[in-house]
């Protein structure tokens, strides 16, 4: 019997009602007296020394208030990497200064080099356009190509970097000679080279920032979109701006989606603050579309080649993979984590696969900053596991379900270190392929196929059997692996006097639903209606200091911190009523909002405390503070596991090779689920996303470095026409074994697991129609590239 | 955008008389300009708005032909061709979204002659007459390449005139992104013979597939086309198609194109 409310219920979300009747308050709808406008004047060349920039002729006007070069912000930090990462040789990254604007060369298409500001939006561009024509760039060739950026020393994003590259990391380099002597001496080695193709994040909502000063005070607030506010007031303040945190509040609202491109700070929001100190008015910047194809940081980009040994039955006894890893012209806040523990990590998929070794060279090149995008380094990792095994099955001609069973780890041998040192505490990988071939229905594959081909169609079926570390992340952990953060997350109960509850979260909802979610659980552990829980998110000035919301972190982490929070309450609570009911603590038990006296029918409700915690005329003041409100940090044991099997069935048209996504079927385990309906969305976005990167999204530069996909007239977004009804399951369970709800999260598991899925069904398709010579097509596997595949 | 001024003339000879000034452009639905212009990639002095002239709307049958008015929008060609020229409601109902069909004209996008743009091979196909405020132009005559027409500075597309077919149908490969005709074939059978018209592949702009017409007129079946090859000589490559593949493709939709209309 489905419950109806609490834990496990499939509650609406409460915030959609806003979301979808346009009540929403993003940053762009606010409107501040004597606000100004910033247009940022970027750069159309993708890499040129900036030789002068003459700002009389912008600056005079109509409208025009300040103009900001990179100049006026060359004396303050840089925009840190969040992570320091180590090459094979155990020299540090080379890590080079990212300029709030600019200064001396600009690096990418859309690097912005200067900002003016004005009365009016329209005043600002018109100065901006003078301003750009008043500008000398002497362009320098481009540096494009990862491979010719590595070869060739006499061309430099950064003039400093000699060979472009910012590191040469190898995981575990310890297990190189093992892993090398095992692929020499195996039975069969499979290899493959493929591209993770590069995405534009494409949030509904572009980024936008408003900057204000208050002279009286000397306080600073900075509204923006984020994903993590209190991690963007750490960065501006303690690195790029040195504005002290209590002299800095920052806002995230309403934010319209994110995927990853709004965890980083972003030097417009320097700028919009800066400016607004030197007016003393607020300044606003809101990206137009085609900014934010150029300058918010893009997802994947990794060009690898993976090598598979194995014995003849297709028993995996290595894998080994060379990856170069694009980071574009700057490093992203996470850039360098992406690639690295975000990703070499996973490269044992969820296998019992004695020997791996990772080796990811990062480059710079002249184009967008890349950065963690929904999966962020772990899509990459699936992507090449799952292809290499699907093309091995062939090779060796072995059936891809039973080579997944012979190879995963089984139930009893957990808790499981990889040998690319992740400690896997939980799983069933054959319980989610046996569920996922039951209702996916592999049994009568054969007979759509025999369907399909009577249509002129040529029908595939694609297996992809992927694991994540998500529930981001163990501080011990990343801070031996190189970050330079803690990655707890924190929560804030107040219950107020008279009984409803505001609970303050360091997790950001950028269209998750937390602010359903988390008073479900609220509500469960305090028997208290939902609705009188509220959620308080987004502004550091009232929420305690956590890292926001990526990694599929909001629940496992932030959600863990507002039980740990509850339990406090509680356990005041027993105080309170202990005395109240003139009864030991250890005899009051608290269920059903009720603190009672065992064995008794002396019982208090939970409002009837919350209000004595206020009202303390009977209360335990020598020993007891009033007031009910516990604030509870969570730092996780571990990372999660959630993981799963995916099973697409692709039609493809050999004349036009379009391919039709018939149906997708997920099971997947992320541990317990809190609220089935939101889970159902989270995989059902995820794997579109998958879907749009797999048949769709193409981020192509050409080697001049000018973006030809900047826009939706080129750059495909999958449509509700491109995805098919999903089948969602997640009734396998293992519950995370080291945090109290026993949950995994899943708000990325879809654009993980299913890429290689489409692709494998591709393949298979092709196959089936003879065409056995394609053994690779590279994503977007788009008509064009199928067409060429099966006539080339 | 930068500043513009803007009329709404009520009559030909005033849009006309409106469109001499120097930098003045025509906006029938906009669906192509305004974009541009919010881009600040055109920036007209003046915007000599078509869609307030009575006679420039509606859809009207006289005898074996049809008579579409050129500031028709696509939806209300969509709704009222329906009956007599099915194949071109359906070409009309199939452009963009239901929010440019509802803005976006039919002399609109033959002026502009975007060479991925629908309507330009159902011109093509049906030997329709663009008809102008000057005078009348043969469809043959009228497309000379991307975005490019025989129309004169200052001419204005009033209405355009389709001789109904026996049978038609038009069969479009969308380009994944825009959703555009990556290729586009409008196949008319006519007492005459049969026409085909492609639009979307050629660097030249919307052609007549000769070879096909030649086939279908003595055969009109996909299979009469089975023995041709269409060179891919001549035609566009870009991210979504090479010219090889638009080849093939300007087969297959037109085999397409003739199974739905057989």
């Amino acid at each position: 019997m489905p419950k109806d409310s609490g834990i496990g219920a499939s509650t609406k979300r409460r915030e959609d009602v806003r979301f979808l009747s346009g009540k929403g308050v993003y940053t762009d709808d606010l409107n501040l007296r004597g606000q100004t406008y910033a247009v940022m004047v970027r750069s159309s060349v993708a890499h040129g020394k900036i030789v002068s920039i003459d700002t009389t002729a912008a600056e005079g006007m109509p409208g025009v208030v300040a103009v900001f070069t990179g100049e006026d912000f060359k004396d303050v930090g840089g925009n840190p990497a969040g992570w320091l990462i180590n090459s094979r040789n155990g020299e540090p990254m080379r890590e080079p200064k990212r300029p709030v604007l600019a200064h001396g060369k600009v690096r990418h298409v859309g690097d912005a080099y200067a900002a003016v500001i004005a009365e009016t939006y329209q005043q600002a561009k018109d100065a901006a356009e003078q301003l750009a024509a008043d500008t000398e760039i002497e362009e320098l060739p481009a540096i494009v190509d990862m491979a010719a950026a590595l070869a060739d020393s006499s061309n430099r994003v950064h003039d400093e970097i000699p060979d472009n590259q910012c590191f040469d990391w190898g995981w575990i380099e310890d297990n190189r000679a093992a892993v090398d002597a095992a692929i020499k001496n195996a039975p069969h080695v499979t290899t493959l080279e493929l591209v993770n193709n590069r995405l534009v994040p494409n949030a509904m909502e572009p980024r936008a920032s408003i900057g204000e000063y208050f002279p009286g005070t000397g306080d600073y607030k900075l509204t923006t979109t984020s994903q993590n506010p209190h991690l963007t007031r750490l960065l501006i303040a303690a690195f790029v701006m040195g504005i002290p945190e209590n002299k800095l509040t920052v806002v995230a609202p309403d934010v319209g989606g994110g995927f990853g491109s709004k965890i980083y700070h972003y030097g417009e929001e320097a700028v919009v603050l800066a400016a607004a100190k030197k007016l003393g008015r607020p300044v606003r910047w809101t990206a137009e579309r085609s900014e934010s194809f150029l300058s918010d940081a893009h997802g994947r980009d990794h060009v690898t080649k993976i090598e598979l040994a194995s014995d003849l039955e297709g028993n995996f006894i290595a894998f080994r993979t060379e990856t170069l890893a694009n980071v574009g012209a700057y490093l992203s806040n996470f850039s360098t984590a992406t690639p690295t523990f975000l990703h070499g990590t996973l490269m044992a998929g969820p296998y019992k696969v004695p020997n791996v070794y990772v080796n990811v060279k990062t480059v710079f090149t002249n184009t967008a900053p890349v950065d963690a995008y929904r999966g962020a380094g772990r899509p990459e990792a699936t992507y090449s596991l799952e292809r290499v095994i699907d093309k091995m099955c062939r090779e060796l001609n072995l059936d891809p379900f039973e080579v997944r069973r012979k190879n995963f780890i089984t139930t009893d041998m957990f808790p499981y270190t990889t040998p690319v040192g992740l400690p896997y505490d939980t799983g069933d990988y054959h319980a989610t392929l046996d569920k996922a071939m039951e209702i996916g229905d592999v049994a009568g594959f054969a007979s759509r196929r025999a369907a399909s081909a009577a249509k002129g169609k040529l029908r595939g079926m694609g297996l992809s059997t992927w694991i994540e570390a998500c529930g981001i992340a163990p501080s011990h952990l990343v801070g031996v692996l190189g970050s330079r953060v803690g990655l707890y997350d924190a929560a804030t109960v107040r219950v107020n006097a008279t009984g409803n509850i505001s609970v303050m979260v360091g997790a950001h909802s950028h269209g998750q639903g937390h602010e359903t979610v988390f008073p479900q659980i609220v509500a469960e552990k305090l028997g208290v209606p939902e609705s009188s829980v509220e959620i308080v998110h987004g502004d550091t000035s009232k929420i305690p200091f956590g890292m926001g919301s990526y990694g599929s972190r909001s629940l496992a982490v932030c959600g863990v911190a507002v039980t740990k929070a509850i339990d406090k309450i509680v356990a005041k609570g027993k105080k309170i009523a202990a005395h109240m009911l003139e009864a030991s603590e250890e005899d009051i038990s608290f269920a059903d909002g009720k603190f009672s006296v065992a064995g008794t029918d002396k019982a208090k409700s939970f409002g009837e405390i919350a209000f004595s915690a206020y009202v303390p005329h009977n209360y335990p003041l020598e020993t007891l503070e009033p007031g009910l409100e516990e604030t509870a940090f969570y730092d996780p044991g571990n990372f999660t596991y959630p993981a799963g099997a995916y099973i697409c069935e692709v039609e493809v048209d050999p004349e036009t090779g379009k391919v039709e996504v018939c149906s997708f079927t997920c099971a997947d385990d992320f541990g317990n689920v809190m609220n089935p309906m939101i889970v159902d969305g989270q995989v059902h976005g995820g794997v579109g996303q998958g879907i749009g990167q797999a048949l769709l999204e193409n981020t192509s530069y050409d080697e001049n470095g000018q973006l030809l996909t900047g826009s939706y007239m080129d750059y495909a977004m999958p449509r509700a026409s491109d995805v098919p009804f999903y089948k969602v399951d997640y009734s396998c369970q293992t519950p995370c074994t080291h945090n109290p709800l026993g949950v995994k999260g899943c708000g990325e598991a879809g654009a993980i697991g299913s890429p290689p899925a489409v692709v494998n069904a591709v393949i298979d398709a092709l196959h089936s129609g003879g065409h056995t010579h394609v053994k690779h097509i590279d994503m977007p596997v788009s008509p064009s590239r199928v067409w060429s595949a099966i006539n080339g | 955008m930068h500043n513009f001024e803007f009329v709404k003339p009520s009559s030909v000879a005033d849009a006309v008389a409106a469109l001499k000034d120097e930098d003045a452009l025509a906006l029938s639905g906009g669906q192509t300009l305004m974009p541009t212009m919010k881009q600040r990639l055109a920036a007209p002095s003046k915007l000599v708005s078509l869609t307030g002239i009575a006679e420039m709307q509606g859809v009207r049958q006289s005898g074996g032909v049809l008579e579409i008015g050129a500031a028709t929008p696509h939806a209300v060609v969509a709704r009222e061709a329906a009956a007599v020229y099915p194949a071109l409601a359906a070409l009309a109902g199939g452009i963009g979204d239901p929010a440019v069909r509802n803005v976006g004209t039919i002399g609109g996008s033959l002026a502009n002659n975007d060479p991925a743009a629908c309507y330009p091979s159902a011109a093509l196909a049906s030997g329709a007459t663009i008809v102008t405020n000057a005078r009348e132009i043969a469809a043959d005559d009228f497309f000379q390449g991307l975005f490019s027409t025989a129309l004169e500075e200052g001419e204005i597309i009033t209405a355009v005139r389709f001789p109904i077919p026996q049978k038609a149908a038009y069969a479009k490969f969308e380009q994944p992104a825009s959703r555009f005709a990556l290729t586009g074939a409008f196949v008319a059978k006519y007492a005459g013979g049969v026409r085909v018209a492609i639009t979307g592949a050629s660097e030249d702009g919307v052609f007549r597939w000769s070879e096909g017409e030649a086939a279908l007129s003595s055969n009109f079946s996909p299979a009469a086309l089975s023995g041709l090859s269409v060179s891919a000589d001549g035609m566009m490559g870009d991210l979504h198609g090479t010219p090889a593949y638009r080849a093939n493709l300007v087969k297959v939709m037109t085999q397409r194109a003739v199974a739905a209309a057989s």
